[in-house]
C-alpha cells in the first residue's frame, strides 16, 4: 500500500466528522509521536510512583516534578489518541507547557544542584532520555500546528 | 543466563530495529515478516519474563531494587508488541517508524535491565 501521509494529514474541513478528526492527530507520523508518548508516561509514571512510594523523603521536589511530567506525558497521550479539535488545542497548550518544563527544570538542575539530590526526567534537559524530552515537545508542537493548517 | 539473554534480546531489537527503519526509508508499512520478526522478538523477551521471575522466585536478587527489576521486566516484555499493535492500524510508513522506536526502547531497556541485575555478575 503507497503512504501518502507523509505529507502531514489529509485536508479537510473544520468541523469535520469526529471521527475525520480522530484519524488525524494519531495518524501518520503522529503515530510514532503517540507511541514515544505512551513510552515517557510509562517511564515517567513507573518512576515517579516508585519514587513517590520508596523514597519520597530524599528529594521530593525531584519527585514531584517526576510525576508532574509523567501526568502531562499522559494527557498529551491521551489527546493525541482521541484526535479532534478540542483535544488538539489542549494538546498544544500541554506541549508547550512540558517544553517550559524542560527548559526551567533543565536549568534549574544545572544552576542550582543541591535542590535535586536525584534526576527527574527532565534533570539536563533530559540528558539521561537521549534528549528526547525536548525533542518530543519541539515535534510535538509542530505536529499539531500543521494538524490545524489542512 | 539472564545476561546471555540480555544480549540476544539486545541485538535482535536492534535487528529488528534496523529492519523497519529499512522499511521506513522505502517507505513501506510493516509487512508479515516484519510481524514475524516481531513474533521472535516477543518470544525472546516472554522467555526473559519467565527466567526472571524464575531467577527471583529462587531467591537471587538483583543488585538494585527487585521493583525496579519487575517494572522494566514487565516494560520490556511489552515493548515490542504494543508497538506492532499500534502499526496494525497505521498501514504506512510511520507504522513501522513506530516499531523501530518500540524496537530501539527495548534494547534501552535491555542495557538498564542488565544494569539493574547487576552487570556481569556483580
Amino acid at each position: 500500500m503507497p503512504d501518502t501521509g507523509n505529507t502531514g494529514p489529509t485536508a479537510q474541513a473544520p468541523g469535520d466528522s469526529a471521527a475525520g478528526a480522530r484519524a488525524r492527530l494519531g495518524a501518520g507520523p503522529g503515530r510514532l509521536l503517540l507511541a514515544l508518548y505512551g513510552v515517557f508516561t510509562v517511564a515517567a509514571a513507573s518512576r515517579s510512583a516508585y519514587q513517590l512510594a520508596v523514597q519520597f523523603d530524599e528529594a521530593p521536589l525531584a519527585y514531584a516534578l517526576s510525576a508532574l511530567a509523567a501526568l502531562v506525558y499522559a494527557f498529551i497521550t491521551v489527546s493525541l489518541a482521541r484526535g479532534g479539535e478540542t483535544a488538539r488545542r489542549a494538546a498544544t497548550v500541554c506541549c508547550a507547557a512540558e517544553l517550559l518544563g524542560v527548559l526551567a527544570v533543565g536549568t534549574w538542575t544545572l544552576l542550582e544542584p543541591s535542590a535535586f539530590p536525584d534526576q527527574t526526567v527532565w534533570s539536563d534537559y533530559g540528558m539521561g532520555y537521549l534528549f528526547l524530552p525536548l525533542v518530543l515537545p519541539v515535534t510535538g508542537l509542530v505536529w499539531l500546528r500543521r494538524a490545524r493548517r489542512s | 543466563m539472564i545476561d546471555a539473554l540480555t544480549v540476544t534480546v539486545s541485538v535482535t531489537a536492534l535487528l529488528l530495529a534496523a529492519w523497519c527503519g529499512f522499511a521506513v526509508y522505502r517507505d513501506q508499512p510493516t509487512k508479515d515478516w516484519h510481524f514475524v520478526g516481531m513474533a521472535v522478538v516477543t518470544l525472546l523477551v516472554l522467555v526473559q519474563l519467565v527466567v526472571g521471575i524464575v531467577q527471583l522466585a529462587r531467591g537471587e536478587e538483583p543488585h538494585d531494587s527487585t521493583a525496579i527489576f519487575v517494572a522494566y521486566l514487565f516494560g520490556a516484555t511489552a515493548a515490542v508488541p504494543a508497538a506492532g499493535f499500534l502499526s496494525l492500524s497505521e498501514r504506512t510508513r510511520w507504522g513501522s517508524a513506530t516499531v523501530t522506536a518500540g524496537s530501539v526502547v527495548l534494547a534501552v531497556l535491555e542495557v538498564r535491565l542488565f544494569d539493574i541485575w547487576g552487570g556481569a555478575g556483580a
